[in-house]
């Protein structure tokens, strides 16, 4: 296999990829592999004020720069780019809903460009079922005063091999909420990031996974504080159970010298709730300026709280449905975000599946 | 008519120095409307009796029995014995994070009750209850002893006590950590389920402080693992006097 020289496929000894199974990428960093350029997120309707273009990526190219190998092969593959715009001033109060449903896996490249104009407000529902194989960067541009709320879903079929990366640049006055849930797939690696363009501007990162036998479950922010006066507040939690699970979470923020009047926090809690699993959590603040309001971090991983289950227990509560609660509880605060009790439901549901995989 | 029964009860706990006897015989028989204060020292194995009896597995049972009306206790599971009529209101109610008040409540009586309480009784009952104990309706969305202050806790635990209506509750140190206002209103409560049903008792406490307003049948002293005198309530008005001294000396 010879690669091209602009081109070095990671090794694995690399920081960003140590954690990651090379092996069992499908091709999608591989270079004698071709990737498809697709278009494989769908909208079944849009509510008034969004559009939805399909451009080609020459005439629509990145509005972020990025050293993360698997985006730099999208951005050689891609052709085109779905191109989903909030126009300005709309307030779309029902939600965006792009779907993905991918039955045949061929390796697969996709781009997509969300662009909030300025004061603008929206939720945007993506939701990814079956099994693929896709390597995929989608961008957020949100204009001045714009809120955007971001829902991702991976409820993946069981051989999915997904590489994402997910990046606002959140303008002037702005707000990002982003909500990432991952339960499918063999192998999901994504990258929820963030920059500011402006100041007061606002980001919410929030997610949680759920990794049984044998999942490679990645999550790697990154929020780089550019500028004066931007908050960040970062909240991950994780559960594992089954031989060789496996999730890695990192909690990369940059305070710039530029970025007086920060105020960040990040937090992540993992629940081990078998033997043979194995969480990573790794935050990393690099801060350059003393003149910040707050800057934090917490990582914790534990396993079920025996006090917990004997309280409910001793309520007559059976041992199975009082670990379903405390594990539903756990995971309450980020599911609740969702604001969409149909969804919500069907992800408890879920993960109690998930619970019910490893305790019987 | 129950009786709740425990004898000759032995239980150690495991310690990086190896087991550890707490209790070192215990003796004592409740029946239905009695109540039993167990009064002691710290550290005299008040709440591990306590824990014992309601399964934790923390606590080894060495040797003796516990059985409700003849049913052996120590054979069954945590919630078993809760469906069997055993109640612990705990002296540190456990916090369960997104676990709403509500939906704990109407878990745990689903459990207790075999069945799902119908929802338009169910809902009344809960408020009538909370209303009882001067709670605000607002604590039923909260998340389960997450953030409450010790007095909210332990009407959390009397609440509970109501709907699941057991056949015998201990109450263990109820009354530590609460202000006069909230001892009143939890004893109220307890005095009040007491007073529709045939509840048994068994008090835990340090302090005769709470026996002013829940007035005993029975009293007994407890040091070293073992019950040391009994008598009736004129036995907690010589604690009240003379403290624990002579039991610990002895």
């Amino acid at each position: 296999m010879s690669l091209p020289t602009n081109y070095l496929a990671p090794s694995g000894r690399e920081e960003p990829w140590r954690f990651t199974p090379l092996n069992r990428l499908a091709g999608l960093l591989d270079t004698s592999v071709e990737l498809a350029s697709t278009n494989s997120l769908y909208a079944s309707a849009l509510p008034a004020g969004v559009s939805i273009e399909i451009k080609k990526s020459s005439d629509l190219g990145p509005i972020s720069s990025t050293t993360d190998e698997a985006t730099l092969r999208v951005r050689q593959a891609a052709q085109e780019v779905t191109h989903v715009v909030i126009a300005e001033n709309a307030e779309v109060s029902e939600r965006i809903v792009l779907k993905r449903n991918t039955a045949d896996g061929q390796p697969e490249a996709t781009r997509v460009l969300e662009t909030a104009e300025a004061n603008s407000h929206s939720t945007l529902i993506i939701e990814n079922a079956g099994n693929a194989i896709l390597a995929e960067d989608i961008e957020f541009s949100l204009a001045t005063g714009s809120t955007l709320n971001l829902i991702c879903l991976q409820e993946w079929g069981p051989k999915t091999v997904h590489l994402g990366r997910q990046h606002a640049v959140i303008g002037k006055d702005a707000t990002f909420n982003s909500t990432v849930v991952t339960i499918g797939g063999s192998v999901v690696r994504l990258l929820p990031t963030v920059e500011y363009s402006g100041p007061g501007s606002s980001a919410e990162l929030s997610g949680l996974y759920f990794a049984t036998d044998g999942q490679h479950l990645e999550h790697r922010m990154h929020v780089d504080h550019n500028v004066p006066n931007a908050k960040s507040r970062v909240n991950y939690k994780g559960a594992l159970a089954g031989d060789k699970a496996r999730t890695v979470w990192i909690g990369d923020v940059y305070i710039r010298a530029a970025a007086e009047g920060t105020d960040t926090y990040e937090l992540n809690r993992n629940l081990l709730l078998t033997d043979g699993a194995r969480a990573d959590s790794v935050p990393n603040l690099e801060i350059e300026t003393g003149e910040i309001v707050g800057a934090g971090h917490a990582s914790t991983t534990g396993r079920f709280d025996d006090e917990q289950l004997f309280y409910l227990e001793s309520r007559g509560i059976p041992a199975d449905v009082a670990r379903r609660l405390v594990i539903r509880g756990f995971f309450q605060e980020i599911v609740s975000k969702i604001k969409d009790e149909v969804i919500e439901e069907r992800l408890m549901v879920q993960i109690d599946g998930e619970l019910e995989k490893v305790v019987s | 008519m129950s009786t709740l029964e425990i004898k000759n009860l032995h239980v150690s706990v495991t310690t990086e120095a190896g087991d550890k006897e707490i209790l070192r015989g215990v003796d004592l028989v409740i029946k239905s409307g009695e109540t039993h204060a167990i009064m002691g020292p710290n550290g005299s194995g008040k709440s591990t009796l306590a824990y014992s009896i309601a399964g934790h597995p923390k606590y080894k049972i060495t040797s003796g029995s516990v059985t409700l009306d003849g049913a052996d206790a120590l054979e069954m599971r945590v919630d078993e014995r809760a469906k069997a009529g055993l109640f612990l209101a705990m002296q540190y109610p456990v916090e369960v994070p997104g676990v709403s008040v509500t939906n704990f409540l109407r878990t745990a009586a689903t459990a207790i009750r075999g069945e799902a309480p119908k929802v338009r009784t169910w809902v009344g009952e809960v408020k009538e209850a909370m209303a009882a104990l001067n709670m605000d309706p607002n604590f039923a969305e909260r998340s389960v002893n997450e953030g409450f202050s010790g007095g909210e806790k332990k009407r959390h635990e009397i609440l509970q006590l109501e709907l699941l209506k057991p056949k015998f509750a201990i109450l263990d140190e109820t009354d530590s950590g609460l202000d006069v206002d909230a001892l009143r209103i939890v004893s109220e409560g307890v005095n009040r389920i007491k007073g529709s049903s045939d509840l048994g008792i068994m008090l835990i406490t340090h302090y005769t402080r709470i026996l002013r307003y829940i007035k005993p049948d029975f009293v007994h002293v407890f040091a070293a693992g073992r019950i040391v005198e009994e008598g009736g309530p004129e036995l907690a008005d010589k604690l009240e006097e003379k403290g624990y001294a002579e039991y610990i000396t002895a």
